[in-house]
């Protein structure tokens, strides 16, 4: 099995703990992650504007590299995986657009390459069942909540990835995986987004609205997919804490990790250090380390 | 607390252009406010996103661009998925960030000398870029 | 066989252009089979009525099809027409050839040539009725056996007609037997209902055939032939005392639909004690004996040996010469709205299951107590316009009863939970009956606050039922930690009524309404002579209407017999 892999710029940088452990979970279980050549960012934004068609070229490029080089396109990044999956289904169905697209990026792309969520390939390509066979380390016991937030889910029609009220797969996932899944009902929220940019203090806010919730389900640590999500929950602890004297803390762990734990990795390739909120004394609690 | 209304200020050129770059019939929306019961950043916002489209509507420009909502907003789309009338709010608030920002004075909303050298440095790209995708020109 | 004769409509309805009635004719030049009318009036008017009966009888036709754009509105008149005319109308067809998308479209014209065409070659593969007409048989089916059906049954039945009331349900009384109080009186609905249901067990022109479902229907106005399908009660109803016992014995308690899942009720069952009637039916999927091969209780406890469980459905033919079809509504699923947590949130109930709460007879014996853990709730929050007018993702329509119940719950709960608060969530209040307005004012100057608001989105957290809701009033975000939610959510079509159409030969809207005959003169007439709508089967309404509604239907199958 081999798929292309698109990590996108901060997997190279600031989320190379969500890069490594991807990369080193793939070959453990026997995939093949092949780097798309050449690839720019994505843009980090859907362009909500109808006559925003600039802002569709680096993503439709990306596509249309993808088809030369391979027919299905991952990614490990949620934000990533929203705007290439939307602008391939722009393609797809809007004619006009494609044209001017096909134009201006001077390649012919059709809208063809299958655009999955590495989250995806794990359910549908490889599939639980064989997870759960490679598991190597026995995480039983510990008490995650799976933080989806926006990206993958919405918009739910153009995404396909899961019901957008009560989504399922990062459970399974968990599950597959010998965690224990903690329901909390801030996992479809944002945490905030870009406006920890624009806005810091609302981001803060929001990033506290869902750990709180998670802690106050039993959560021991929150599992993300997703770098802006990661850095929101995560990196912002201090702010929340200077806002909110109750708030204890709580380890953001990115699904690889998690899932490089549970196959056996090597920890150091897991790059816990990189992690704001280290997770290892949990993990050394819990007797995985 | 008084407006008066007349043909040429409902529905003037400001909520047309806000249609036309989102692609929405304002006059669609029927004021449930499930977009604001929904939001997770209303809690920091002037308006809430219905208002802001009742506003628009209206034709209440000054109004509008001066309240904080479509800045507010992460794009995050529940407004969206969730509105019964279709409406893809997000949409319009981003078309409001793009009235103004289209403008021909700069009018950004972000400015990078204004973050820190140390938030600089903690910062992940993808929220920079879609930061500044978003409050600037 | 002599010629077919063909009427076209030239009628412009709805400032729609029909087809040109001359060029439909040269199309059918080739036909030497038939004989073809065109005259420039629309046939529904008189001089086209004297018109089409000049035509037919100065050519000696008895065959006729007529090209319309509304077949559904002026067939039964026709047909009616012919018949005094001395016709058989089942030798004339009434056929729709409304242009579709685009007017006088090419496409469009030979659609309707076909569809003309094939309805004169149907016409003339009918064979005359033998000798002497059919008899029109003066007796009546009603289907559903809930406020309306009764309704229209009593009234036929006074009227000296026979019925025969055909329930799904072992009992009649439907949705109003589940309601505790009716608006805007707030009498109770058992004791204004209780004396209909009795009155109709007893009357003697009326005919109960509960549990039971139509197989199918063949025949016309005045004979139609109806296969019914008895469903095993495994109780001999006719040995039965309705003594009680079995029920009283049965030892599966599993969740009742009737009590709408937050009370428990027996394998053996009767809908309530003073069902009509008063005979229980084993549900084989949750019965003991049905499901693991032991137990028989109910059959050494019954003192009349009326248990059978070998009982297999059984099959009844009847005639009848016309049908009310009173089929109901059920209520939008609440493990179908995602946002309010697919039914997974627990003290989220329909308005429904709040009837049950507040029923003397309920679960709780009226005493307002959430389904989680029996506790009063003090802080409960009232939705409307749940899953209706919402084009998007759930039903456009606006369900009519739901501000009134709604109110009503609202009040009834204050009325009982003193130190409790309810809140309402509406779009628009709408309350157009009599009494009604004044009853909803009084429910705010009684303390309910109204929050003009959507639900965005319901979900438990910290022992609560989290509500993010709206104030538009003043254009806030409105949360609320609640103790129980009630959802008035969309009336829809009851199980199974779109099945029950086409076996009728009867219209459905896009959601499984059935269609009038037009909305506005003919509101409980179906697209079939003979065949007649009433209650929430047409559409969502509240008693009164759906009342009215009955006596309507009935009162047209009474004008219909009496013409015989």
């Amino acid at each position: 099995m081999e798929f292309l892999y698109f990590p996108g710029c901060t997997l190279y940088t600031k989320a190379k703990n969500l890069d490594e452990a991807g990369r080193e979970c793939a070959k453990a279980l026997g995939f093949e992650l092949k780097e798309l050549s050449n690839w720019t960012c994505c843009g980090a934004a859907f362009p909500l504007a109808k006559d925003n068609i600039m802002a569709l070229a680096p993503p439709a490029r990306i596509l249309a590299k993808a088809k030369e080089e391979g027919s299905t396109l991952t990614t490990l990044c949620s934000v990533c995986f929203n705007v290439i999956k939307r602008t391939n289904r722009l393609i797809q169905e809007d004619e006009e657009k494609r044209e001017k697209i096909n134009t201006f990026i001077e390649m012919d792309y059709q809208g063809d390459v299958r655009v999955l969520h590495y989250l995806e390939i794990l359910k549908r390509e490889v599939g639980f069942e064989s997870i759960r066979g490679a598991v190597k380390r026995d995480l039983q016991g510990l008490k995650v909540a799976p933080f989806y937030g926006c990206m993958l889910l919405r918009p739910a029609e153009e995404m396909e990835f899961d019901d957008k009220e009560a989504p399922t797969i990062f459970e399974e996932f968990l599950e597959s995986i010998a965690c224990e899944p903690v329901d909390f009902p801030y996992k479809i929220e944002c945490c905030g987004a870009f406006q920890s940019v624009g806005a810091p203090e609302v981001a803060t806010e929001c990033a506290y609205a869902i750990l709180i919730s998670a802690l106050r389900n039993g959560a021991e640590a929150v599992t993300t997919t997703c770098p802006l999500c990661q850095f929101n929950l995560d990196s912002k602890q201090k702010e929340i804490r200077e806002r909110h004297n109750d708030f204890p803390g709580i380890p953001i762990i990115y699904f690889t990790q998690l899932l490089g734990l549970a196959l056996g990795l090597p920890v150091e390739k897991l790059e816990f250090h990189r992690n704001d909120v280290d997770p290892r004394p949990l993990l050394e609690k819990k007797g995985l380390l | 607390m008084k407006i008066e209304i007349s043909r040429g200020k409902v529905h003037n050129e400001f909520s047309q252009k806000v249609e036309e770059i989102s692609g929405q019939n304002l006059f669609a929306c029927y004021q449930c406010g499930n977009c604001t019961a929904g939001c997770p950043v209303s809690f920091a916002m002037d308006l809430g996103p219905h208002q802001v489209i009742r506003y628009s509507l209206l034709g209440l420009e000054k109004e509008v661009l001066e309240c904080n909502t479509f800045w507010m907003c992460a794009s995050c789309l529940q407004c969206t998925s969730r509105c019964p009338k279709g409406l893809d709010i997000a949409r319009i608030m981003e078309a409001i960030r793009l009235v103004i920002l289209r403008k021909k004075e700069r009018l950004d909303h972000l400015e990078v000398a204004e973050l820190s050298e140390e938030f600089l440095e903690r910062v992940p790209q993808i929220a920079l870029i879609s930061g500044f995708r978003k409050f600037t020109s | 066989m002599g010629k077919v004769g063909v009427v076209m409509c030239p009628c412009e309805l709805e400032g729609m252009t029909l087809f040109d009635p001359e060029v439909l004719v040269e199309g059918l030049k080739g036909r030497k089979d038939v004989l073809p009318l065109i005259h420039h009036q629309p046939v529904c008017s008189e001089s086209g009525v004297e018109a089409i009966r000049a035509f037919m009888e100065g050519n000696g036709l008895d065959r006729v099809v007529m090209a319309c754009s509304k077949p559904e509105l002026f067939g039964p008149t026709f047909k009616k027409a012919l018949r005094q005319w001395g016709l058989n109308p089942s030798l004339s067809g009434v056929l729709g050839i409304r242009p579709t998308a685009e007017r006088k479209g090419s496409d469009d014209l030979q659609e309707a040539l076909h569809v003309i065409e094939e309805g004169i070659d149907e016409i003339k593969r009918r064979k005359p009725a033998k000798g002497e007409k059919t008899p029109f048989v003066k007796r009546a089916m009603v289907i559903g056996g809930g406020i309306t059906g009764i309704t229209a049954s009593i009234d036929l039945g006074n009227g000296g007609y026979e019925v025969l009331l055909v329930d799904r349900l072992p009992s009649i009384g439907g949705r109003m037997l589940q309601l505790s109080e009716t608006f805007p009186t707030l009498d109770c609905a058992q004791c204004t209902l209780t004396p209909k249901t009795v009155e109709t067990g007893q009357h003697p022109h009326i005919r109960l055939i509960t549990y039971a479902e139509i197989e199918s229907v063949s025949g016309e106005v005045g004979n139609f032939l109806v296969k019914i399908r008895r469903k095993a009660a495994y109780v001999d109803w006719e040995k039965c005392t309705g003594c009680g016992l079995c029920q009283e014995k049965c030892p599966s308690k599993v969740p009742s639909e009737f009590e709408r899942g937050i009370g428990p009720g027996k394998a053996i069952y009767t809908l309530s004690p003073q069902a009509v009637p008063n005979k229980p039916v084993i549900n084989p999927e949750v019965c003991r004996y049905f499901t693991e091969g032991k137990c028989r209780v109910c059959e050494k406890v019954c003192l009349t040996d009326a248990i059978d469980y070998a009982q297999e459905d059984t099959f009844i033919e009847e005639r009848v010469g016309a049908i009310i079809v009173a089929t109901g509504f059920d209520l939008y699923r609440k493990e179908d709205i995602g946002e309010y947590g697919y039914g997974d949130v627990p003290d989220v109930i329909d308005g429904l299951a709040f009837e049950r709460l507040n029923s003397a007879s309920g679960p709780t014996a009226g005493e307002i107590r959430r389904p989680s853990d029996g506790h009063i709730p003090k802080e409960v929050v009232f939705i409307q316009c749940v899953a209706s007018r919402d084009p998007e993702r759930y039903m456009p329509y606006c369900s009519r009863a739901c501000c009134m119940y709604t109110a009503k719950h609202a009040r009834l709960y204050k009325h009982k939970v003193h130190d409790g608060h309810a809140y309402i969530f509406y779009m628009d209040i709408r309350s157009m009956g009599k009494g009604y307005e004044e009853f909803i004012q009084q429910g705010m100057e009684e303390g309910i606050l109204y929050l003009r608001g959507r639900v965005s989105r319901l979900f438990r957290d910290n022992g609560h039922v989290v509500v993010w809701g709206a104030d538009t009033l003043t254009g806030k975000k409105v949360e609320i930690a609640a103790d129980m939610v009630v959802l008035a959510t969309a009336m829809i079509p009851s199980r199974g009524a779109k099945e029950l159409a086409e076996k009728l030969h009867i219209g459905t809207d896009e959601y499984g309404f059935l269609t009038e005959a037009q909305c506005k003169l003919y509101p409980v007439e179906s697209g079939v002579e003979g065949i007649y709508l009433a209650g929430c089967a047409q559409g969502p309404k509240d008693i009164a209407d759906t009342v009215a509604q009955g006596n309507a239907a009935a009162s047209k199958v009474q004008a219909l017999f009496a013409q015989h």
